[in-house]
């Protein structure tokens, strides 16, 4: 059962990736993976931050800092030097890779004896359960600033941004500076799950954030699989389906060492299960037909 | 209302694929006038109004709208002024919006977009009565996403977008193009009367002579990236629709 906490827990803290990807690849349309290096700078700044005895309400700000600005090279890169966003995506994020090396001085920084998120805030004496009430609080909270941003002016002409550029740069807006912000806000929300996991976990380890672009992807596919199926247009259920698909995820991989399956070929499990995610629908159409 | 002086454009200078789209194009558009393009293929009238909405940038010349040097404004600024419906019915709107989202986009143009929710039921009310007067019966679909629309809908809608706030100068890129008669003659039914109702002034291309001859008040032929003939008001009504067609024969 513990087992199956611990994912539920670590779905949460990877909603902020999910939420991340969501944005820049269904909102904008643009295949941004930056978050490998945003997730980890996310935590390394974190963990600097922590053992430097700063509290964690002044260290998110910063965290969300980094990705931002993180995110906003990305922009910068493809919209002002019309470079392709993947290319634009690893370019930032093999540089990242200096960048935590050269601010934690190593490649893995223990957060011990520590302040964290999840242990000065008590909500529960059990502290699984502390650290799920304060995530979904955490989750919660963005998850709420997200939705009602979508839903603002600005967060239509976002979402315009990426369905139908002539048409909403004919209705005035700025379009590079548009994926800029975007892109910035994206790896903002990265970064905060690195902020998360560092404190879950209790380190900030420079290879921690290989492979976690997959996670976020995985986790919009599956959403995106129930909001094709069910025909929903609600940016709500459709938030609310992707943090569902960041927990599913875990739950997968959960599920495979479950079973007894290598861990060595965990990686591999979760492309073959995106795979299936993505191509399933699709053989089902096909036969239908 | 738009002054165009000695406007040149050309597309990849020097090299074995250079193309002289607009060749030093001088045109003086008063307030309400409503102008018709026609021209062949290749003739820069495309080029010419994307000079004019801002998404090309001339080589030589300058633009002035309603007074103002927007030689080097870039399109999303000129859209302070300027409305467009562009000829691929996706280009005017956005798919995965819904209608209600499309038109609190237009109705905000020329305005910042902020962070506050813009959509209230006075604006949905206010946006169902405009719709309704299109007569396709679409006012009680607002919540629907635009892409459940078919060609000349989304192109009626458009139009309608484009008088959302305040617009002084709308650009019609052979709107009708992509739909099939009926259709076309619902847009551009919808076009004359807000270019009438909002006194805009209107340019409209058009490969259609028949939708020459019968809308505008002013009536340009382009070839070769220049202005061949330009007939006012007068000379557009005394002209025959046969006339027209021995233009282009």
């Amino acid at each position: 059962m513990d087992f199956y906490l611990t994912a539920l827990l670590q779905g949460l803290c990877f909603s902020g990736v999910a939420l991340g990807i969501y944005i820049s690849m269904k909102i904008f349309n643009i295949p941004d993976i930056t978050t490998d290096g945003s997730y980890t700078l996310g935590a390394t700044v974190t963990a600097i931050f922590l053992t430097h005895h700063q509290p964690i309400y002044i260290t998110l700000p910063a965290v969300a800092a980094a990705g931002a600005t993180a995110g906003a090279l990305t922009g910068v890169i493809h919209t002002k030097l019309k470079i392709h966003a993947l290319l634009a995506g690893i370019l930032v994020m093999t540089a990242l890779y200096s960048v935590y090396l050269a601010l934690m001085g190593r490649s893995n920084l223990p957060l011990i004896d520590v302040s964290t998120l999840f242990n000065i805030i008590n909500i529960s004496a059990d502290p699984n359960h502390n650290t799920f009430w304060i995530l979904i609080i955490f989750v919660g909270i963005i998850t709420l600033f997200i939705g009602y941003l979508l839903k603002t002016d600005f967060g239509l002409a976002m979402r315009a941004t990426g369905n139908s550029e002539t048409m909403i740069r004919a209705l005035g807006v700025n379009t590079d500076r548009m994926k800029i912000i975007g892109l910035a806000l994206a790896n903002a929300l990265t970064a905060t799950s690195g902020y998360l996991i560092s404190q879950q976990q209790g380190y900030a380890d420079i290879s921690m954030g290989i492979g976690i672009v997959i996670i976020g992807l995985g986790s919009v596919i599956i959403a995106e699989t129930f909001i094709n199926w069910l025909r929903l247009t609600s940016i709500w259920l459709s938030l609310l389906l992707v943090l569902s698909g960041a927990i599913i995820f875990q739950f997968v991989l959960a599920i495979t060492l479950e079973i007894g399956v290598n861990p060595i070929y965990l990686k591999a499990v979760t492309a073959v299960f995106v795979l299936l995610i993505v191509s399933l629908p699709r053989i089902n159409f096909r036969t239908a037909k | 209302m738009i002054d165009i002086k000695n406007i040149h454009k050309t597309f990849n200078t020097g090299r074995s694929n250079q193309v002289n789209a607009v060749n030093g194009i001088d045109l003086h558009i008063k307030s309400g006038e409503f102008v018709v393009i026609v021209g062949s293929n290749g003739s820069g009238k495309t080029t010419l109004l994307d000079m004019v909405a801002g998404s090309v940038f001339p080589n030589q010349g300058s633009i002035i709208v309603d007074g103002k040097d927007v030689t080097k404004l870039p399109d999303y600024r000129r859209s302070q002024w300027i409305a467009r419906v562009f000829q691929n019915p996706m280009s005017g709107t956005a798919s995965d919006l819904s209608i209600i989202d499309n038109f609190r986009l237009a109705a905000i143009r020329t305005r910042a977009k902020g962070l506050t929710i813009g959509i209230n039921d006075t604006f949905k009310n206010q946006v169902k009565e405009k719709i309704s007067t299109l007569g396709l019966g679409l006012e009680n679909k607002i919540e629907q996403p635009m892409g459940t629309l078919s060609g000349g809908q989304r192109q009626a809608l458009t139009l309608l977008m484009s008088v959302m706030d305040s617009c002084k100068v709308l650009l019609l890129d052979e709107p009708t193009a992509a739909l099939d008669p009926r259709s076309a003659q619902v847009v551009m039914k919808t076009a004359e009367e807000l270019i009438k109702d909002y006194r805009l002034t209107a340019i409209l291309i058009t490969h259609n002579l028949k939708d020459a001859y019968t809308y505008g008040n002013r009536l340009i032929l382009m070839g070769e990236g220049l202005v061949m003939k330009d007939l006012g008001a007068q000379q557009k009504s005394a002209l025959k629709q046969n006339d027209l067609f021995d233009w282009f024969g």
